[in-house]
């Protein structure tokens, strides 16, 4: 695996006997000796550790010192409201294109002075290029190149990680805060991707291994591979960029209509203005042709991504496709994710998967699958 | 008992064989999480696709080891598939076959071939 990156944690996973697999150009954890499922449910149980170094770092930096000018800037490329968003608090957002398709699903914080955000790994070097290109006459763009970062997530992550730093007990979902601890700087949020109460931690990378050895020191503890990160994000109803989302899908086709605020869409304060804007604006007043939805399998076989779906066990016309399935251990059966034409999208419709020749039944229903665990 | 290259093993009782896989294989598919057996009466034949078993990982088929005949399947693990990665050469069994030839068996590696082909 000569060519693939490892992050600054490759150390530690070594040494707890994870299996590691290529992911997004870096050598990842895709389980641990633990196995997915366990790791799942303990991260669901207690707490879990993951390493999401390869995620991409950047700060965005007013050149004018005036933090609404980043605000602005970044506003022409997402449908959020940036400008609304408070120093020391995150918000999900997401670049779209001018088809109003989206490039990639971030998050957005403001902290005081500057913007900092975090994009996937396999789309990190595009965002970067997409915002040098668009918004680097306003904004100083720099990518922190020389950070780890790892989620602590669970029930008990409140209790690990306040152990070291008891002032994180009190920040509520989706604040952010810059802490010293210990002669490093850490950036803690309190998000993450498994609909579970957490954190999401970006540390120097000289630090990383001696500061995730304290965190993993604690009983409560145990390091998540890739493998069940997938699986405790499908059951929160979360999309994977690539999967669920990409360019060819929009917000109000992914049923992210919720994460556009009021000053974006028709009649706000800042309508419009970001890529594709005609076109997203024109779906929230008309609807669009397919939606994304959570889908129950009734039976017990697994419906993966790819899967195709129809309306009925013998009609030949194709309703939709699954983009994220699998088998979800807390739900102890299997969960989906789809698009279906609009006309099938209404919770409870029964469709039919076709897996290995044959029609299995699923029904559309309400995400998260898992209720969601956070601390608002 | 006796080894195929699709690490299933094969141990005759009576007239009739006991399939099921490895624990090399439990191991290298992770979790089982569903599995679908053929149904009792089927004839199949050597290299048939006759066992779907998906993992948290992902799915994959079962072969038949040689020709002959369904006579028994084990319902526990489709009722409890991760029973095939506690037990997998003993009460996690697959399914029981009345083989065509029963002199095919001699063909298939001993235990002695089968942990030189995963080592």
């Amino acid at each position: 695996m000569a060519d693939l990156l490892r992050t600054p944690l490759y150390d530690f996973h070594v040494e707890k006997g994870a299996k590691l697999v290529p992911f997004a150009g870096y050598e990842m954890p895709v389980q641990y000796p633990l196995g997915v499922m366990n790791e799942h449910k303990h991260c669901r149980a207690k707490a879990g550790l993951f390493d999401v170094s390869h995620m991409g770092q950047v700060l965005l930096t007013p050149k004018s010192g005036n933090i609404e000018d980043a605000c602005l800037a970044l506003e022409t490329l997402v449908p959020m409201d940036i400008c609304a968003l408070k120093p020391g608090r995150q918000r999900y957002a997401f670049f779209t294109n001018d088809n109003g398709g989206i490039l990639d699903d971030l998050m957005v914080a403001n902290r005081g002075d500057h913007l900092f955000i975090v994009v996937n790994a396999a789309c990190k070097d595009a965002d970067i290029a997409h915002m040098q290109n668009k918004i680097s006459d306003s904004c100083e763009i720099n990518v922190v190149d020389d950070r780890a970062l790892v989620a602590l997530q669970g029930p008990d992550a409140e209790t690990v990680l306040s152990a070291l730093i008891p002032d994180v007990a009190d920040y509520k979902f989706m604040d952010v805060a810059i802490v010293d601890y210990d002669g490093m700087e850490l950036w803690i949020s309190r998000s993450g991707y498994t609909g579970e109460d957490g954190y999401e931690i970006s540390v120097p990378a000289d630090n990383a291994s001696a500061f995730v050895s304290k965190l993993s020191d604690n009983d409560l503890v145990e390091p998540i591979g890739l493998g069940a990160r997938d699986s405790l994000r499908l059951e929160g109803g979360l999309c994977l960029y690539g999967n669920d989302i990409d360019e060819t899908t929009t917000p109000v086709e992914a049923a992210l209509t919720w994460a556009v605020q009021k000053a974006r869409r028709a009649g706000g304060d800042r309508e419009g203005g970001f890529p594709g804007a005609e076109e997203v604006l024109a779906q929230f007043e008309n609807g669009a042709p397919r939606k994304r939805v959570g889908l129950l399998p009734e039976g017990r076989a697994p419906m993966r991504a790819g899967t195709k779906l129809f309306a009925s066990e013998t009609s030949s016309d194709e309703i939709g496709e699954i983009t994220s399935g699998g088998f979800g251990p807390t739900v102890n059966g299997p969960v989906s994710m789809g698009y279906v034409s609009t006309e099938h999208s209404a919770e409870g419709t029964k469709v039919f998967a076709e897996l290995r020749g044959k029609r299995l039944p699923a029904i559309v229903t309400k995400m998260p699958f898992v209720a969601a665990n956070f601390k608002r | 008992m006796k080894y195929t290259e699709e690490h299933e093993w094969l141990k005759p009782e009576g007239d009739v064989v006991i399939v099921g896989i490895t624990q090399h294989a439990a191991d290298a598919l992770g979790e089982l999480v569903f599995v679908e057996l053929p149904e009792v009466g089927t004839e199949v034949e050597k290299g048939e696709e006759i066992v779907v078993i998906e993992s948290v990982k992902a799915a994959s088929d079962i072969t038949a080891p040689l020709d002959g005949e369904i006579t028994e399947v084990n319902q526990d693990i489709v009722d409890t598939p991760t029973l095939v990665n506690e037990d997998p050469t003993a009460a996690a069994w697959f399914f029981k076959m009345k083989l065509k030839d029963a002199s095919e068996m001699d063909g298939l590696m001993d235990e002695d071939a089968y942990k030189a082909l995963i080592d």
